[in-house]
């Protein structure tokens, strides 16, 4: 059986184990600790009409099209999902964000060796921003998960509308203009050459204003830990628009970093419980899944007319994540 | 990136990565197969009941829609590394997977730091040190966050 075929099968497996175990453990339930059974009594009541088990197979299905769409729409799946799951999903936003980050820490370390074994992801680059931007995230997740959550709800409305401005509005650079790199850089020694198959030569980069763009990865990473989002959206514009890397080596790089970055976040959710099987494991496989079938799609479907779908998606979801927010 | 110039300065052959990034990306590599696995084996355990979950399958439901303050005590789960000594339960095993997905960019920090040493490149060893230490406190659970 293809590689193909054996996910395909465990999908199923996915769908099936679901309905068997619904069967299975409803006769376990009466068995259960006393103290579980006695919080399920006064936890709050199932959606009305629907098994509990179709929540997790449609999480599987909408994550494998998220996956699918942000392939397509050259976004992080992490974006999407949060808001997305958080908006129109029964999960609390604390397990959401902290499968957000599990999503987006899974597409990364799924990307990352093959973009640091072919020079497109640059380790002396993102290894300073790194540190920076996980030592913030640690700050921001404990910042989200010590506030109330209207207020990471309205917050993370408006930062989603704000993503979708940054889309509409940021240019990109292809091959920034650097003329000279500054003195932070050059000492440490952040420069490099890559080969760019388009044009069939390397390209030597450099950056400037490090300190200035170090700087805010402060900020980045502080909203990464806070929204679970990943941070692909505001890593890529102040690495390529800022500091003057080259388009391909940020995005790569920027993938990269997410490795790192959501790594701490991650860790402050784990640890802090907020975390469940039944949400995370269906997002991660079923988003990696999306994002096979996106890449094998990516050759026959007009890029931009996606974004527009992706921007779209991304403005109904900051609506409602601030709908919900006001308890609206 | 290295590469070879040739006399008049012109790049003759493809950049190939540093040492230190091949032998970071071949254990992320290792590290996120190993991780993916451990996450399919375990759900898999879990949502076929072949070990008993701490939380029965037919009431996470009820669970899923409290904040994580709430969720801890009326599920009666404890926070941080407890979940190592509940791996009997068909839901805590799916753990094994998530921390160790989460605790591979630790590992592929380790080798950096003797070969940074090597090349006598300070400033990136301090790097790798103090970022690995940095992921060791997320890791640790030592951080502790307030309700709401």
């Amino acid at each position: 059986m293809s590689v193909r075929g054996r996910w395909l099968l465990f999908c199923a497996l996915l769908a099936i184990g679901a309905l068997v175990g619904e069967t299975a453990w409803a006769t376990e339930a009466v068995a259960s600790k006393a103290v579980v059974s006695e919080a399920a009594a006064v936890a709050v009541p199932e959606a009305a009409g629907m098994p509990w088990w179709a929540w997790p197979v449609i999480l599987f299905v909408v994550t494998f099209g998220l996956g699918i769409v942000a392939v397509l729409g050259g976004v992080g799946g992490g974006v999407l999902f949060v808001p997305i799951v958080g908006g129109f999903f029964p999960f609390h936003l604390d397990f959401v964000r902290s499968a957000g980050l599990l999503v987006a820490l899974s597409g990364a370390l799924a990307a990352g060796p093959a973009l640091l074994k072919k020079g497109m992801a640059d380790l002396r680059l993102a290894l300073p921003v790194a540190l920076i931007a996980s030592s913030a995230a640690i700050v921001g997740a404990m910042i989200g998960l010590a506030l109330p959550t209207n207020v990471i709800q309205i917050s993370l409305g408006v930062t989603i509308l704000g993503i979708v401005v940054i889309m509409l509005k940021a240019k990109k650079s292809e091959y920034p203009d650097v003329k000279e790199a500054d003195a932070l850089s050059s000492a440490l020694r952040i420069s490099g050459i890559y080969y760019e198959p388009t044009i069939n030569r390397n390209v030597d980069w450099k950056i400037h204003h490090t300190a200035t763009g170090l700087f805010l990865f402060i900020g980045i990473g502080i909203m990464a830990g806070m929204f679970g989002l990943g941070a692909g959206w505001a890593n890529v514009p102040v690495l390529n628009l800022l500091m003057g890397a080259p388009l391909k080596l940020s995005v790569a790089t920027s993938k990269f970093l997410l490795s790192i970055t959501d790594t701490s976040a991650a860790w402050v959710y784990i640890n802090q419980g907020a975390v469940l099987a039944m949400i995370v494991v269906p997002s991660i496989i079923g988003i990696m899944l999306g994002s096979m079938v996106g890449v094998r799609l990516l050759a026959v479907t007009k890029a931009a007319v996606v974004r527009k779908v992706v921007i779209i998606m991304l403005l109904f979801a900051g609506a409602r994540a601030l709908a919900k927010g006001f308890g609206i | 990136m290295t590469n070879e110039k040739d006399d008049s300065g012109v790049h003759t052959s493809k950049p190939k990565a540093t040492d230190e990034q091949i032998i970071y990306a071949n254990l992320l590599d290792w590290g996120m197969k190993a991780g993916l696995a451990a996450l399919v084996v375990t759900f898999s355990i879990y949502v076929f009941g072949l070990l008993p979950p701490h939380i029965p399958l037919d009431q996470v439901s009820l669970y899923w829609g409290m904040g994580t303050h709430e969720f801890l005590q009326k599920a009666a789960v404890e926070p941080g590394w407890a979940w190592t000594s509940k791996l009997g339960n068909g839901d805590f095993l799916n753990y094994v997977g998530i921390a160790f997905l989460a605790g591979i960019t630790i590992l592929c920090y380790l080798p950096l730091i003797p070969m940074f040493l090597k090349k006598k490149d300070v400033v990136y060893a301090l790097i790798a040190i103090v970022e690995v230490l940095v992921l060791a406190l997320a890791a640790s659970g030592i951080l502790h966050v307030g309700g709401h």
